[in-house]
């Protein structure tokens, strides 16, 4: 079934697309079974109540309480049925797997810019293995945008100013289109691309494929370096800043007293708007980096922070 | 106005003549008719825009218009049709010339107000028809920032004016509206003896004055934050661009009820008249417009299930989006049952009627799929969103507001229609919104007899 090369009903190409399918169609059949219940009524009444000489006078009624309360109720509950099993979905959409594969996207008007991170660079285009959760962590560099794929029944809006996340797992290799679909400009309707889903081999080639390119962790390493984030910022503790060794996912306190727990959202509000949250213990002096570094390199620095959690976390005691 | 009307008999009609005793008249029902030009007026503007959007969308590439253009189409076409037709249609022409008559008042509570609202509503389409002709605007009629308050290069500020001044045109009839209902109805006129019509206006007037104020300060703060560089929704300067869409929602989703609270009471009316029955469930009917106008305050975050907010807050958002269509399915139940052993004649508003429950009851089933969280998160921003708004928004309120002009027109002129002509347009209306042609094409305005059912 297609129209002008459109299919009607959008292939399901990942976990989740069955799950919400299988939803879409029990709303349907309650909706039908609705709507066809009133049409069949006001047809029915229409013809067997028709006016037949124009001085009918029906005789009044003017309500019936057990019927208002069942069709309250019966609408009621249906819908929190809808309300309960919808809610789940949605909570699975929410939280990625712990293990899923982190891939970075940043949006701009009117492009998709993919970075994976081993290094791999791409525009429009995101090539994912199967059978594995890919979390993706975006962000916009302009406007909002939104990252959907029909296929997958996935989509999140990516905004400016702080990450959102998307995941899901592809169920079968192929090339699934994506879209932006939330408005975002005069080439709104041309910032498409494809994703691109391979078998896990595959994808290994695909990555370690292409021109030389360095890792992410790599590239925040020699930004780390170029801004001179590392005068201030020792491993252990020595500089002016604190150690960022660890920090994602550790809970920070602030001089105000609150406690953080340091995201990538947090550590990106560091760099940009360093006097938005100053961590107890240390002086306000470090400077803002905002102009100075692309969302890309901020992403390449969150990598680089993340590294350092897994290669050095164990031997620098904090 | 029972029986023939006598040659020169006086009425509002005649009592004077003149531009000026037009341009000046305190009378709610030349104000009617002053609404009834203004909008019918901007709703052949808003379908004019739609036809260019139909008619470039017959193919894929751009050969009528080009991308530029097609966005501001589509961004002019909302804007009109929302906030200058649908928005005012049926509360500021029915609303206007019926609220007294039904409850046996002379006039609105305060006429000169009136008329002032009608000055702003001009004013402010004039500000908006201004900007269309500077050259548009192309941010989709939810002005989502950073894109409307930084990014676009076209006329966001003068639109935006516009919507905020014509808010005040909303807010004052609502205050006109509720202060009518309460202080001046006839004595023996009680609250439950009140035709379900000015019911539906009272609750939604209440949404006019609590709803409307809160998207006038939020329009204004994207003008101001284009004009004068805030960092009220701009990331960059410390904003926050979600904050925007909060305060866009809270507004615009009770304004849908606006659009279609009224519409519900004039099916009430038309239900009620031409199967000769008393409306089945009175006090449900008056009450779940007023559940619809509180409830429908509290839903507005079901239109960001997918931007960035939080999951709890989604889930409450949806549970109570679940809530509010409750009274919705109650009202066309009630609707349904009042059909039930009348004596039902098909004359032209009845055809609009009947056609708006079996329209109204399609866009209220397709608004749960998108309550419900998970299948939202696929629909969402799709055409099937689109189809779901127009269903209510055309099918649904469009069709009443013309029911119910047919059905009032003799009030108004004190002429007939021809009901043949009539009833052929409402078939091909009903149709022709089916085959999603063209919704909004209304045939000729025509007239029709009231016999005893005139209010
Ligand atoms: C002039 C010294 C200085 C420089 C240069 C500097 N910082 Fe900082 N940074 C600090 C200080 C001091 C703090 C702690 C006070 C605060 O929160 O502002 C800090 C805090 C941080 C934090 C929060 C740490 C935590 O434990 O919560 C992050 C993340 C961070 N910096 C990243 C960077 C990055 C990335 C760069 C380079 C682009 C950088 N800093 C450059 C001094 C500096
Ligand atoms: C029966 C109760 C209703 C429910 C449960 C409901 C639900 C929803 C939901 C959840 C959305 C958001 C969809 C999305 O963006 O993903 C939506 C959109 C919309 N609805 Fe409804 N709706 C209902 C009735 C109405 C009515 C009565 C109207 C108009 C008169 C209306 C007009 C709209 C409009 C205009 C939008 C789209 C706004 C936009 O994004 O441009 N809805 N509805
Ligand atoms: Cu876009
Ligand atoms: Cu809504």
């Amino acid at each position: 079934m297609s129209t002008l090369g459109f299919p009607l009903f959008p292939e399901q190409a990942s976990t989740m697309a069955p799950r919400v399918d299988q939803l879409y169609f029990f709303l349907l059949v309650v909706s039908v079974f609705f709507a066809t219940l009133i049409l069949i009524l006001i047809i029915a009444f229409a013809i067997k109540y028709r006016r037949r000489s124009d001085d009918e006078q029906p005789r009044p009624i003017s309500g019936n309480l057990g019927l208002e309360i069942l069709w309250t109720l019966v609408p009621l509950s249906l819908t929190l049925v809808m309300f309960v099993w919808g809610a789940r979905l949605y909570f699975i959409t929410f939280y990625p797997p712990s293990d899923a594969l982190e891939i970075n996207v940043v949006a701009k008007q009117w492009m998709w810019k993919v970075q994976h991170s081993e290094g791999r660079a791409e525009i429009d285009e995101l090539h994912i293995p199967t059978g594995r959760p890919i979390k993706l962590i975006m962000t916009s560099q302009d406007v909002i945008h939104d990252f959907f794929v029909p296929a997958f029944r996935v989509k999140n809006d990516v905004l400016p100013g702080r990450y959102t996340t998307l995941w899901f797992e592809a169920t079968k290799p192929g090339a699934y289109r994506l879209f932006c679909s939330q408005y975002c400009g005069t080439q709104h309707s041309g910032m498409i691309g494809y994703i691109i889903a391979l078998e896990p081999a595959e994808f290994q080639a695909w990555l370690s494929g292409g021109a030389t390119a360095v890792s992410m962790a790599t590239a925040g390493e020699n930004l780390f370096q170029k801004l001179g984030c590392v005068s201030c910022h020792a491993p252990n503790d020595t500089g002016r800043g604190p150690s960022l060794v660890g920090l994602l996912g550790k809970a920070v306190r602030l001089q105000s007293g609150a406690s953080v727990t340091a995201d990538e959202d947090y550590i990106r509000e560091s760099i940009l708007n360093p006097q938005a949250k100053i961590v107890a213990g240390y002086q306000p002096i470090m400077p803002t980096f905002k102009g100075l570094i692309s969302e890309d390199g901020i992403m390449q620095i969150i990598a680089y922070l993340k590294s350092l959690k897994r290669e050095e976390g164990a031997q620098v005691k904090k | 106005m029972n029986g023939p009307i006598e040659e020169r008999r006086q009425h509002y009609l005649n009592v004077n003549y003149g531009l000026k005793s037009w341009l000046l008249t305190t009378d709610h029902k030349r104000i009617a008719w002053l609404y009834l030009i203004g909008v019918t007026f901007f709703f052949f503007v808003g379908g004019l825009f739609a036809t260019l959007i139909r008619l470039e969308l017959l193919t894929p590439q751009g050969d009528l218009v080009q991308a530029e253009t097609y966005n501001k189409l589509f961004t002019m076409h909302g804007v009109t049709m929302i906030f200058f037709f649908l928005i005012p249609s049926i509360p500021a022409v029915l609303g206007n010339f019926l609220i007294p008559l039904m409850i046996g008042a002379r006039d609105l509570a305060f006429p000169r107000l009136n008329l002032a609202s009608w000055y702003i509503y001009i004013l402010g389409g004039l500000f908006t028809l201004a900007a269309a002709a500077a050259g548009g605007v192309d941010t989709g009629w939810t002005f989502y920032t950073p894109y409307s308050s930084i990014y676009s290069n076209t006329h966001v500020a003068l639109t935006v004016i516009g919507i905020f001044i014509t808010g005040f045109s909303s807010i004052l009839t609502g205050l006109n509206f509720i202060v009518t209902i309460h202080t001046m109805r006839a004595p023996g006129m009680t609250w439950f003896r009140l035709p379900l019509f000015v019911w539906a206006h009272y609750a939604t007037s209440i949404i006019f004055i609590l709803g409307t104020p809160v998207i006038a300060i939020t329009l204004a703060l994207v003008a101001l934050e284009r004009l004068f560089g805030l960092g009220i929704f701009n990331p960059e300067l410390g904003g926050d661009p979600l904050l925007f869409q909060h305060l866009f929602w809270f507004y615009s989703h009770p304004a849908v009820y606006i659009m279609i609270l009224p519409g519900m009471g004039v099916i009430s009316e038309l239900i009620t008249c031409f199967s000769r029955k008393r409306v089945f469930g009175y006090d449900f009917i008056a009450f779940s417009s007023l559940a619809i106008a509180v409830l429908g305050f509290l839903v507005w975050g079901h239109h960001m299930f997918v931007s960035g907010q939080s999951v709890y807050a989604s889930m409450i958002f949806s549970l109570l989006s679940m809530l509010v269509a409750i009274p919705s399915a109650v009202k066309v139940f009630n609707w349904t049952a009042t059909l039930y052993k009348g004596s039902i004649l098909f004359d032209a508003p009845m055809l609009y009627a009947l056609g708006f429950i079996g329209l109204f009851t399609i866009g209220g089933l397709t608004g749960l799929f998108l309550a419900t969280l998970g299948v939202d998160v696929h629909v969402h921003d799709t055409y099937f969103v689109i189809a779901h708004f127009h269903y209510i928004m055309v099918g649904s309120a469009v069709m009443a507001y013309l029911g119910g002009i047919h059905f009032w027109w003799p009030k108004m002129t004190g002429r007939k229609y021809p009901e043949p002509l009539a009833r052929l347009a409402a078939v091909i209306i009903f149709l022709g919104f089916n085959l999603t042609i063209s919704a909004c094409r209304a045939a000729t305005m025509s007239i029709r007899p009231s016999f005893r059912c005139s209010t």
